[in-house]
C-alpha cells in the first residue's frame, strides 16, 4: 500500500486555483494505479466553504491548515506548513502547480526534506526504475521537455521520499466534477511561530487578464516570423474578425511585442482552442508543448521546414502578410 | 555598518538557441563542453540590482558560480560590469549536480563567504528553467526568500522591500536581513560592462593559467586582484555525499531526443482559391463560425 498522493490545493484571495483542481483530476488517476488515496493540503484563512470543490474532482481527504497570518501567501510559513503536513502522513508523491506560488515553496519544501522535484512536468506517469540491481517500482514518472526543448527527458527520484512534481495550469486535464462525491476535512494544528512570518505582506495590486486564452475557441498567435508590425497588425485583425484570441511565442513577449498574458507554451499558457492558427511560428517544442492539442492548426511560414508544419493539420507556405488579408477576405465572402 | 555585503550567484549557461540533442551524454547529463557558452540572462539582472544597492548605499559585491572552469568567462564578465569580489566552485567532484546538490555546493560557499546581507540570484536559468536553486539555497541557509521580483522599491540599511510579479498582479512585500531574492529579466535593464573595467580585469584569470604572477597582478580602484579565487569541495567544507550527482535525489531516467510525427498535413496553396477552399471547410466543419 502507497502513502498518499498528495496536492497543494493553491487558494488566491480565498478561491481555490484551476490548476490545483486540475492537479487533484491528475493525482486521482496516478493513485489509482497506485491503490493510494488522494489528499490535498490547504493553507489559508476562512476557506472552509471552498474545500469541498477538490472532492468533486477525485480528492479523498484534505489537510487544512487555517490562521489568519496564512490569509496570504509568503514563503517560509507556507513551506513550514507543507513540510509539517508530509511529514505526518509521508506522502509517496506530492504535486504543485507550477505558479509563482508553487514555484517559491515546492523548491524550499524539497530542499528542507531532501527530495527530488522535477519543474514543469507535461506528463506523469507510474512506472518503474532500476539503479544498479534495485528495481523501484511504483515510482513517479515525470517527463518533461529539457534543453531548449531539444530533448523530453523523463524524471525519476527513488530513492528519496516523497516525489515531487510542478505542472503548469492547463496541462493537465481537469476531471468532469462529480459534486455527490464528498471529502474529508481535517484540521490540522498551525505549527507556525511569530518568528517564522518574516515577509510582510505590505499590498496586493490586482490586474485583470487582458486576454483569455485559457478559454478561447480560436487563437491566432503571432511567432518572431510574424513580429513586424505590419504583420502584428494582421494578426490582430484576423484574430478579431473570426472573434478570437491573440497567442504568441515566447521570444514574441521576450521583445516586449506582446504582453505575458498571450504567451503560449511551456512557460507560458497550454490551450486545447478548436483553431490554432499559428503565424510565423517556427514550432519549438516549448511552444508546441502547449498548442498540440488543439483540435486544428493551421501554420502559416515562408520557411517550409519550419517544424510547425510537422504537427499542423494545414500547412501554409508563404509570407503572413499576404496570406491573412486573404484569409480575411475568403471569410467575409463566405 | 559601511555599505552592505551583497552575494551574487551566476551560472554559465549553454546557449539553448543553438543546440542540439547530440549535446546530451549517454548518461543523461549535458555535455556543456560542445557548446556555445553565455552568462543566464537573469543572472545579469541579478548583478544589475546588487550593483543598482551599491551605487545607493555602497558596500561590496561578491559573486560566485559554480561550474567547470570556463565558468570562470562569467566571473569576468561580472568583474567588467563592477563586482568586487569574484568566485569559482569548481571540482570534479560536483559534476552532474541537480538543483539539491547545486544549492548545497553554493550554500557552504556563501556561509564560508559569510557576513551577507542580502543575496540575489536569477530567477532561472534558461538550460533547466527550474527556478528551484534560489529558493534551496535560502532554505538551506535558513533564511526569508523573495522569488520572482519585477522591482526593488525600497531599500535601507536593514530591510528590502519589493514588488513580485504574480499570476493575478503583483504583490509588494517587505523582508528584513538576510534575504534571498530570485529577479526575473523584467527588473531592468542591465548596464554594459565599463570599458576601464574591462582594460582593468582582460587579464585576469584562473591561477593555474597564469604564466607569471607579475604578470596577472593587476591594480584597479585601490584593490588588487592577482587571479580568480577557486574553491574545491574541500574548501567550502563541504559533504562529498551530498555533492554531484551522488548527491543528487533526481535522476534522469531517460532521454528522447525530440522527433515530430507528421500526423498527415494537408497543404494549402497560398492561392485566393486555396484558401477560400480552408476557409469553407473550417466553417462546414463548424470551427469557424
Amino acid at each position: 500500500m502507497s502513502g498518499p498522493v498528495m496536492v497543494f490545493i493553491e487558494q488566491n484571495e480565498g478561491k481555490i486555483t484551476d490548476v490545483s483542481l486540475e492537479l487533484v483530476s491528475e493525482a486521482r488517476l496516478l493513485a489509482d494505479k497506485l491503490g493510494a488515496c488522494v489528499s490535498g493540503i490547504a493553507i489559508g484563512f476562512e476557506l472552509k466553504n471552498e474545500l469541498e470543490k477538490p472532492g468533486h474532482y477525485g480528492c479523498d481527504k484534505i489537510h487544512y491548515i487555517e490562521d489568519r497570518r496564512l490569509a496570504h501567501f509568503t514563503s517560509v510559513p507556507y513551506a513550514k506548513c507543507m513540510v509539517n503536513i508530509i511529514k505526518k502522513y509521508e506522502p509517496s508523491i506530492v504535486l504543485y502547480g507550477a505558479t509563482t506560488t508553487g514555484r517559491d515553496i515546492a523548491p524550499r519544501i524539497a530542499s528542507e526534506l531532501g527530495c527530488g522535484l522535477t519543474a514543469d512536468c507535461t506528463k506523469l506517469e507510474i512506472g518503474s526504475h532500476k539503479i544498479k540491481n534495485k528495481t523501484y517500482e511504483n515510482t513517479l514518472l515525470q517527463i518533461r521537455p529539457a534543453f531548449g526543448g531539444n530533448i523530453v527527458a523523463t524524471i525519476v527520484s527513488p530513492e528519496s521520499f516523497p516525489s515531487m512534481a510542478t505542472v503548469r495550469e492547463g496541462v493537465m486535464k481537469i476531471a468532469v466534477p462529480d459534486t455527490s462525491k464528498s471529502v474529508e476535512i481535517t484540521d490540522e494544528p498551525c505549527p507556525l511561530h511569530d518568528d517564522d512570518f518574516l515577509t510582510e505582506v505590505i499590498e496586493i495590486i490586482r490586474k485583470e487578464k487582458n486576454c483569455n486564452l485559457k478559454n478561447a475557441k480560436i487563437i491566432v498567435a503571432a511567432g518572431m516570423g510574424a513580429s513586424s508590425s505590419e504583420s502584428l497588425s494582421n494578426i490582430k485583425e484576423l484574430a478579431h474578425v473570426l472573434g478570437g484570441e491573440i497567442g504568441s511565442s515566447r521570444p514574441v513577449v521576450d521583445a516586449g511585442l506582446l504582453e505575458k498574458d498571450h504567451q503560449v507554451g511551456q512557460t507560458g499558457v497550454t490551450v486545447r482552442p478548436n483553431l490554432y492558427i499559428a503565424c510565423g511560428i517556427s514550432g519549438q517544442i516549448q511552444h508546441r508543448a502547449g498548442m498540440m492539442e488543439s483540435k486544428r492548426i493551421i501554420a502559416i511560414n515562408s520557411d517550409p521546414d519550419a517544424p510547425i508544419f510537422q504537427i499542423a493539420h494545414y500547412g501554409i507556405v508563404g509570407d503572413i502578410n499576404e496570406i491573412i488579408p486573404k484569409m480575411i477576405k475568403a471569410y467575409h465572402a463566405l | 555598518m559601511s555599505g552592505l555585503n551583497i552575494i551574487v550567484t551566476v551560472k554559465q549557461v549553454p546557449d539553448t538557441h543553438n543546440i542540439s540533442g547530440d549535446a546530451m551524454k549517454e548518461d543523461g547529463t549535458v555535455n556543456r563542453a560542445v557548446l556555445p557558452a553565455i552568462m543566464n540572462p537573469e543572472d545579469l539582472n541579478a548583478l544589475e540590482e546588487a550593483l543598482k544597492i551599491k551605487d545607493l548605499l555602497g558596500g561590496k559585491i561578491t559573486v560566485i558560480t559554480m561550474g567547470p572552469p570556463k565558468a570562470v568567462q562569467v566571473l569576468k564578465e561580472c568583474l567588467f560590469r563592477g563586482a568586487d569580489d569574484v568566485i569559482l566552485i569548481s571540482d570534479r567532484r560536483f559534476a552532474g549536480a541537480d538543483t539539491l546538490a547545486t544549492s548545497y555546493a553554493l550554500k557552504c560557499a556563501i556561509e564560508k563567504i559569510g557576513g551577507y546581507q542580502l543575496i540575489f540570484c536569477g530567477r532561472q536559468a534558461i538550460d533547466g528553467d527550474t527556478a528551484q536553486v534560489g529558493p534551496q539555497i535560502a532554505e538551506k541557509l535558513g533564511i526569508n526568500q523573495l522569488s520572482g521580483i519585477m522591482s526593488v522599491k525600497n531599500v535601507d540599511t536593514s530591510s528590502i522591500t519589493v514588488c513580485r510579479q504574480t499570476e493575478y498582479g503583483q504583490q509588494i512585500v517587505r523582508s528584513n536581513f538576510p534575504v534571498l531574492i530570485t529577479v526575473t529579466g523584467d527588473a531592468n535593464e542591465p548596464r554594459f560592462p565599463s570599458v576601464k573595467k574591462v582594460m582593468a580585469y582582460k587579464d585576469t584569470g584562473r591561477l593555474e593559467n597564469e604564466e607569471s604572477y607579475d604578470e596577472a597582478y593587476i591594480e584597479s580602484e585601490n584593490k588588487k586582484i592577482a587571479s580568480i579565487k577557486e574553491w574545491n569541495v574541500d574548501d567550502i567544507g563541504a559533504d562529498v555525499a551530498r555533492c554531484g550527482l551522488g548527491g543528487s535525489p533526481t535522476k534522469v531516467k531517460h532521454i528522447e531526443k525530440v522527433v515530430l510525427t507528421t500526423s498527415g498535413i494537408n497543404h494549402i496553396q497560398g492561392s485566393d482559391a486555396g484558401i477560400s477552399e480552408l476557409i469553407a471547410e473550417l466553417k462546414n466543419e463548424h470551427i469557424i463560425g
